[in-house]
């Protein structure tokens, strides 16, 4: 069988994390059938969920911050009753995960951790997702010492744990798939629909149980159910401040002489379906504001269900028909803003800005209009089917021919690296802090549009100097047990450049070819 | 509940080591920065991502419809927090007492009633219509102050460079180069290790080339203890940053020219009044423009601050006392080469049928207008290179004159 390295590269970078080091055989796999390796994990539906022990309902999870914010609230009162005058408060909860962030920005804690040698006990076998299929001694971390050094010395609160513990499914799964294109569906969409921990609490500790229970299970369906999934979800109610937005003249609004909030329903048109220029106007984010006013989530009373859950609070509801883009929604409570979004979901302005988006994620920042237009035409065919538009990208000509000028996002490039490297992190502390530094803090975008999507944003001169010095910290590390050459292999094979084998044959040092290769185009560009 | 868990998004971004601020400057000094008449301008922009609200920062208590429309959070002239009085209708926010002080020392300026080009109400498209410079969105990758430097002679290349953030504001994207730091202790990569890089990506990757060439050029004359970061909450950073940026700009080798964003503005929901959301925010930033005076000392003299943002919000506040977006807004100035003390403003009134659709400050000056004016005060760029290559088709806003003594 023919084998196309250039292929592979484009099967495993463009639309993968990257091909796995040791015994994974994932580049000669992919070269041997480029487009059946990434259409591979599309034949698995169930193959984007992500269950793991210790990951929580949403639900559950706003309950534990209840309770926490109570213990604090009262730990607080506690204080001020021994001393009147000086207790000094509590610090806020979220202190505590960033100093424990920036504990972790030490390279030198990142790359023994990458390395393996404070990793705890490898990971056995019954816990790997079902996909996995890595190869066993290939793919272990190689040390066993116990993690007690690595212990901050504050007890992490619930809040902190949680998030970690997500953070860390969400790599651990990332570093075992195949090729990783359904993993970097659920990033693309998880981006696109995204919240930012940094709301608040309740953000931070919903970040990943929204992309388990909102993005996750839609990757490979309707784009409608993940609209639907999203902007029901809590943790976007209370990201875009819907639980706070009042119907004027419903029984709440009156009563409180609050109203209208329309961040959320602005975001939905402009970020989420219609895009800007899609055809929306002021009177439409408003009338769409009004529509979705009672979309909340159970407060800690639990008045309206189980305290976390989502809920529509008729009181809150704006009464009687609006018209939105045109058509007029009946009153019917919570079905009028679920008819809304139905449409929404499938306005040819959606189509369009949903497929210029994904071609633009996949294949170049200026996506070729051909490739936009088919991709449009198959969301409209299909009425949203995702598998069919991943499908659809796969099975064209541009995807595989388009150069490799995009540029790996520091999460791309940190998992493949670990990929690479065949370690699977035990503690997310490395990645979450390498994030931070490369501007890409873990499900933390500055704004709802997300993190960029160019390779200007990611090739910036300050961030390409933080990138080097981090891959120069890894190959320190773990540079003497590696063969950088037999690295190569399974990186790029015979689809490496001349110069960058040379770079790294001529290294003066294992650890300093090691950073080379991290850093080389090959793995750079995708 | 709510408002409790609110509160917690202003400390919460200290996560965000270098997510909260971008900082980067012009890699060359001006050709006529160490001419013989001592003068040695610099230039700070300052862009505030996510729409500040121009009327509870500058508060038009003169106007008859002001506390009505800002209802629970306007801004009073009694009270436990009174605002500052600039004038006889203008008043400051009481979270910036520094800014105050300028502009009784005249070295600062409000113009009130700006805005862009840009007349609809997406973040992303009006941050990129200010930083851009053109007249709509998704135009360039390009960013006036880039093109303003491309007009400049260009002299020695500068010892260092700073950016927090290691991505460039787009308003200093573009052909001229910039340089960049970030505030973050860090073991660096060897000079071999960058060098043999650097090469690979000349054969293989220019653009790779080109970027971290410039991001190796930094880092020198940027480092120093007070730099790294600390723990504080987002005004520590604001402050951090700002301190960081005026030691680089001080130095006589430093970037004279140079862009910083602070993000966070966007407030929807319990913005706060005299004190709150918003007062902690415009307290952090009214801290960091004291860093840069006290940073840039004797440089101080010759410089220009000037500080923008997307649009502003609604002149009425909304159900969750907050603002949403909005059209007009204000524009800051300070520094030592500021003629201050003054709010400029062709004060639009805020009956309703003076606001913009009916929900927002009518804006009455052309933003591009104030920018112009002072690129031309600091640099004595032309009008026509403004209104065709810095601000393209904008000859109809012309230069605000007078901004720079």
């Amino acid at each position: 069988m023919a084998r196309d390295s250039q292929a592979a590269l484009v099967a495993l970078n463009r639309f993968g994390f990257g091909p796995r080091g040791g015994a994974s055989g994932d580049l000669i796999n992919a070269a041997s059938d480029p487009r059946g390796f990434v259409k591979a994990e599309l034949a698995r539906p169930l193959g984007a969920l992500l269950e793991a022990p210790g990951l929580q309902a949403t639900p559950q999870l706003g309950q534990a911050v209840f309770a926490y914010q109570d213990q604090v609230k009262q730990a607080r009162e506690a204080a001020k009753a021994a001393t009147p005058t000086e207790a000094p408060a509590p610090p806020p909860a979220n202190q505590k995960p960033d100093n424990q962030l920036r504990r972790n920005l030490s390279l030198n804690t990142v790359a023994s951790e990458i390395s393996g040698q404070q990793v705890a006990e490898a990971k056995s076998a019954d816990n790997k997702p079902a996909d996995g299929a890595m190869k066993p001694d290939a793919m272990q971390p190689n040390a066993a010492a116990p993690p007690a050094a690595k212990q901050p010395q504050q007890p992490l609160n619930v809040i902190q744990k949680t998030f970690r513990t997500e953070a860390l499914a969400r790599l651990q799964r990332a570093m075992l798939v195949d090729c990783g294109f359904t993993e970097r569906l659920v990033v693309f969409w998880s981006n696109h629909f995204c919240i930012s921990a940094s709301k608040g609490e309740l953000a931070r500790m919903w970040a990943g149980a929204f992309e388990r229970e909102a993005i996750r299970p839609h990757v490979l369906g309707r784009f409608a159910d993940m609209l639907k999934a999203v902007e029901q979800h809590p943790a976007m109610l209370f990201f875009l401040d819907n639980q706070q937005s009042l119907g004027p003249d419903s029984r709440a609004g009156q009563n409180r002489k609050r109203g209208l909030n329309e961040n959320l329903a602005r975001e939905i048109m402009e970020l989420h379906t219609l895009g800007v220029g899609g055809g929306y106007t002021q009177e439409d984010v408003t009338s769409l504001a009004r529509i979705i006013t009672g979309w909340t989530f159970a407060g800690r009373k639990g008045q309206l269900g189980a305290p976390g859950s989502f809920a529509f609070n008729a009181n809150a509801h704006q009464p009687g028909p609006q018209v939105l883009l045109g058509k007029t929604y009946e009153a019917n409570g919570l079905a009028q803003g679920e008819a809304a979004l139905a449409d929404i979901a499938r306005h040819p302005s959606t189509a369009n800005f949903i497929a210029t988006k994904f071609v633009r994620h996949f294949v170049a920042d200026d996506p070729p209009p051909a490739l936009v237009a088919r991709l449009r035409d198959v969301f409209v065919r299909t009425d949203g089917d995702l598998k069919a538009l991943a499908t659809a990208l796969v099975d064209s000509d541009e995807a595989w021919k388009a150069p490799l000028t995009k540029m790996r996002s520091p999460y791309d490039f940190l998992v493949a690296s670990g990929r690479l490297l065949a370690r699977v992190p035990e503690d997310p502390g490395l990645y979450l802090g390498s994030l931070n530094l490369l501007g890409q803090p873990l499900w933390t975008p500055a704004g709802p549009n997300g993190f960029p999507d160019t390779a200007a944003a990611w090739a910036a001169p300050e961030g390409m100097k933080l990138r080097l010095d981090i891959a120069s910290q890894m190959g320190a590390r773990l540079g003497p047990n590696i063969d950088p050459l037999d690295l190569l292999e399974f990186a790029a094979a015979d689809a490496a450049s001349v110069e960058t084998r040379k770079t790294i044959e001529r290294a003066e040092s294992r650890q300093q070819a090691l950073a080379l290769l991290l850093m080389s185009p090959e793995i750079q560009r995708r | 509940m709510i408002d409790c868990v609110e509160n917690r998004l202003l400390t919460s971004r200290r996560g965000l080591l270098l997510g909260g601020a971008a900082f980067a400057a012009w890699a060359y000094l001006p050709k006529f920065a160490r001419a013989a008449d001592g003068r040695d301008p610099r230039l700070v922009v300052v862009i505030l991502r996510g729409a500040l609200d121009g009327l509870a920062t500058v508060a038009p208590l003169g106007d008859p419809d002001y506390a009505a429309l800002h209802g629970s959070i306007a801004l009073t002239a009694d009270g436990a927090h009174p605002a500052t009085r600039l004038d006889g209708f203008f008043a400051l926010h009481p979270a910036m007492p520094e800014f105050a002080r300028m502009y009784r020392d005249q070295h600062a300026a409000v113009i009130h009633a700006v805005s862009t080009p840009y007349r609809d109400r997406s973040h992303f498209d009006g941050q990129d219509v200010l930083e851009s410079g053109y007249a709509g969105p998704g135009r360039v990758q390009s960013g006036w102050l880039n093109r303003a430097l491309e007009a400049l002679p260009r002299g020695e290349r500068v010892s260092s460079g700073l950016a927090v953030g290691p991505t460039t504001p787009l308003v200093l994207r573009g052909a001229a180069p910039t340089v960049g730091w970030a505030p973050v202790a860090l073991p660096q990569a060897d000079d071999d290790t960058a060098m043999r890089l650097v090469d690979l990506y000349r054969h293989r990757d220019p653009a790779l080339a080109s970027a971290l060439t410039q991001g190796l050029q930094l880092e020198k004359a940027a480092s120093g203890d007070d730099m790294k970061p600390k723990p504080g909450n987002q005004v520590a950073q604001m402050r951090q940053v700002a301190r960081g940026a005026a030691k680089l700009m001080a130095a006589d080798d430093g970037p004279r020219i140079a862009a910083l964003a602070f993000d966070g503005w966007d407030t929807h929901a319990n913005e706060g009044g005299p004190v709150g959301r918003l007062a902690f925010l415009l307290g952090g930033f009214d801290s960091a423009l004291a860093e840069f005076e006290s940073g840039l000392g004797d440089r101080w003299r010759d410089t220009v601050v000037v500080v923008a943002t997307e649009f502003g919000r609604t002149a009425r506040i909304n159900g969750t006392d907050g603002t949403d977006h909005g059209t007009g807004t204000i524009a800051l100035l300070a520094g030592g080469a500021v003629k201050g003390g003054r709010v400029i403003s062709d004060w639009p009134g805020l009956k309703p049928a003076n606001l913009y659709e009916g929900r927002d400050l009518k804006p009455t000056t052309d933003l591009r207008s104030v920018i112009k004016g002072v690129l031309q005060g600091q640099f004595g760029l032309s009008d026509q290179v403004l209104a065709q290559t810095v601000f393209p088709d904008s000859a109809s806003a012309r230069p605000m004159k007078g901004l720079v003594a």
